[in-house]
């Protein structure tokens, strides 16, 4: 089972508690964008063997969003942050990198 | 090659078994093909072999990473449907279907093609309403479907309970001309054509990246070295993502697990597939006697080939209320697959945004069914490098033209 700790509660949910939200860090474009960006948007996803950064929601908790860092081929989770931050910690992404020397870093 | 037959099995048994011949050859790759197939599972075999069969293109490689077959042709339920509700699923998988009936004589290989017949329970009223809609549909595209009563139900599946008290049986879809086919049959029949025919197939090599410029694809490079070619074709399920970030665009696909499990083997007791989507729960028998079953699928990124347990235990007690008697039943088995679940649930295939690149993927947890089909219609598609009638609809830019194919919201789950 799935375990990831709620930085908002601190609780160590399991997989149960929490539902899954996706991809994280996606921009958010408007109607106002080209169809490149709006279709990105919507539809590309990284989908990455490795490391990927992704949205969970505490739902039978505090009911709150939050991030997660976690390997898609290990199912290691390096670690978990506020949904209010728009680029993974940078203390997260050296963990990250001193763990995955080929990980390629975090791009917008 | 040698044919099988009646008379080779009893040929065979006065030799002591010694004249039987390899499947296929183990080949080691060549400098160059005209076409190279990522992927040995059954979408990227059938692809060459109707590329050979029906276009006369057979310098042709098939790479695989692992082993021919062992992807998610190897571990899914073998449920053959094509009661789809739009028009191109019903087309496609339809086709599929029907290729199906005769695919142990066209390929001389018994795929053990067993249409018992599916039904799909409908155990709300919006369930019966939706299975009526495409009851309807279905009569349209000349796909034959009846929505069938309670009672008749009971007469088919004797072992089901109607009256569960969460989920009472109202009425079903049933599809007789549904069922299952043997999957490792499937790609090694295929394996075997494909062979016969001086195609390459060419296991444990790994394709590592694509190389291109100014947007045309000259070759591969794997763990066997470079190989070039001259038409590429992505079949790669789960790791669509991965072969596309080689070759630099991206998917609206998503890869996660899907699992399935089987109990022990019993008497036969139940001679058709049973689906339950409210519940997300499907069983048949297998020829073994062993109860087949599914679920759904996880919901976050995974490409470990394991699953969440809880899943498990959420299908086998929903299928527990409709089928008591399976309550007692040891499971021996669990396994999972990496699925490829694109944004409406429907798949692609088509061109990519390189010149003589194709792809075949996005059949998520329901693409067995359409192995022959989509194999057809790629080999179509990469032969004269324009969509067939087959694939038009599934192109990679219904996505940036909001032109869904939405069986997400028509059959709740696929399989
Ligand atoms: C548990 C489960 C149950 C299912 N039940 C059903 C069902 O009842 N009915 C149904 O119709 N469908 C079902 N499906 C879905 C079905 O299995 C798939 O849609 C179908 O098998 C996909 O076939 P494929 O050839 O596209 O992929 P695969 O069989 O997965 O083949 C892709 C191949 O590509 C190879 N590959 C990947 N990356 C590389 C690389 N870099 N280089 C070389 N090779 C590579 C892989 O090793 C793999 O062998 C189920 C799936 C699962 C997991
Ligand atoms: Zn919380």
């Amino acid at each position: 089972m799935l375990i990831l700790t709620c930085p908002y509660c601190g609780i160590d949910a399991d997989e149960t508690d929490l539902a899954p939200g996706g991809e994280a860090h996606v921009t958010r474009h408007g109607a106002d964008a080209s169809d490149d960006d709006f279709e990105a948007y919507l539809f590309h996803k990284r989908n990455p063997r490795g490391v990927h950064f992704e949205r969970w929601r505490h739902v039978y908790g505090c009911g709150k969003w939050f991030h997660a860092a976690r390997d898609t081929m290990t199912l290691e989770v390096f670690g978990t942050y506020p949904a209010q931050t728009l680029v993974p910690p940078k203390t997260l992404q050296t963990k990250i990198k001193k763990k995955r020397p080929d990980w390629k870093g975090f791009k917008k | 090659m040698k044919r099988y037959s009646a008379f080779a099995i009893a040929r065979e048994a006065l030799r002591h078994h010694t004249g039987w011949q390899r499947a296929w050859r183990s080949a080691q790759p060549k400098k160059a093909y005209d076409v190279i197939i990522v992927g040995a599972g059954g979408h990227g075999l059938a692809t060459a072999y109707y590329l050979g069969k029906n276009h006369g293109i057979r310098n042709v490689a098939i790479i695989e990473k692992g082993w021919l077959g062992g992807g998610n042709t190897g571990r899914n339920t073998t449920i053959i449907r094509s009661n789809y509700l739009q028009d191109e699923s019903a087309a496609i998988y339809e086709k599929a279907r029907s290729l199906y009936e005769t695919l142990s004589q066209d390929l001389n290989y018994n795929i053990m093609f067993s249409p018992r017949g599916v039904l799909m329970l409908a155990q709300t009223e919006h369930e019966i309403r939706g299975y009526r809609r495409t009851e309807h549909a279905n009569r349209l595209q000349g796909v034959e479907t009846r929505f069938i009563s309670p009672a008749e139900v009971k007469k088919i599946v004797p072992i089901i309970e109607l009256s569960g008290p969460r989920y009472p049986v109202l009425g079903a879809l049933w599809q007789p001309r549904g069922g299952t086919a043997r999957h490792d049959a499937v790609a090694w029949g295929y394996a075997r054509a494909c062979s016969d025919m001086g195609m390459d197939i060419i296991q444990q090599c790994e394709v590592t990246g694509i190389s291109q410029k100014n947007g045309v694809v000259s070759g591969v490079s794997t763990t066997k070295g470079d190989i070039a070619c001259n038409k590429l074709g992505l079949v790669v399920a789960g790791h669509s993502g991965v072969l596309a970030d080689m070759a630099g665009f991206r998917l609206p696909i998503e890869s996660v697990a899907l699992q399935a499990l089987v109990s022990e083997p019993i008497k036969p007791c139940m001679d058709v597939v049973v689906m339950a989507n409210t519940v997300h729960g499907y069983m048949s028998q297998s020829d073994k006697g062993e109860m087949v079953i599914g679920g759904g699928a996880d919901g976050f990124n995974n490409y470990t080939q394991r699953g969440s347990f809880h899943h498990i235990e959420e299908t086998v007690r929903a299928l527990i209320e409709t089928f008591p008697m399976i309550s007692r039943l040891k499971m021996l088995r669990q396994w999972g697959g990496i699925v490829d679940m694109t944004g409406d649930r429907s798949p692609i295939i088509g061109k990519t945004p390189l010149n003589n690149c194709f792809i075949n993927c996005g059949w998520g947890t329901g693409g067995f069914k359409a192995i022959p089909g989509s194999g057809w219609s790629m080999a179509a598609t990469m032969a004269t490098g324009e969509p067939d009638s087959l694939a038009a609809g599934f192109g990679l830019e219904r996505f940036r033209e909001g032109r869904f194919i939405d069986e997400s919201v028509a059959a709740g789950v696929a399989h």
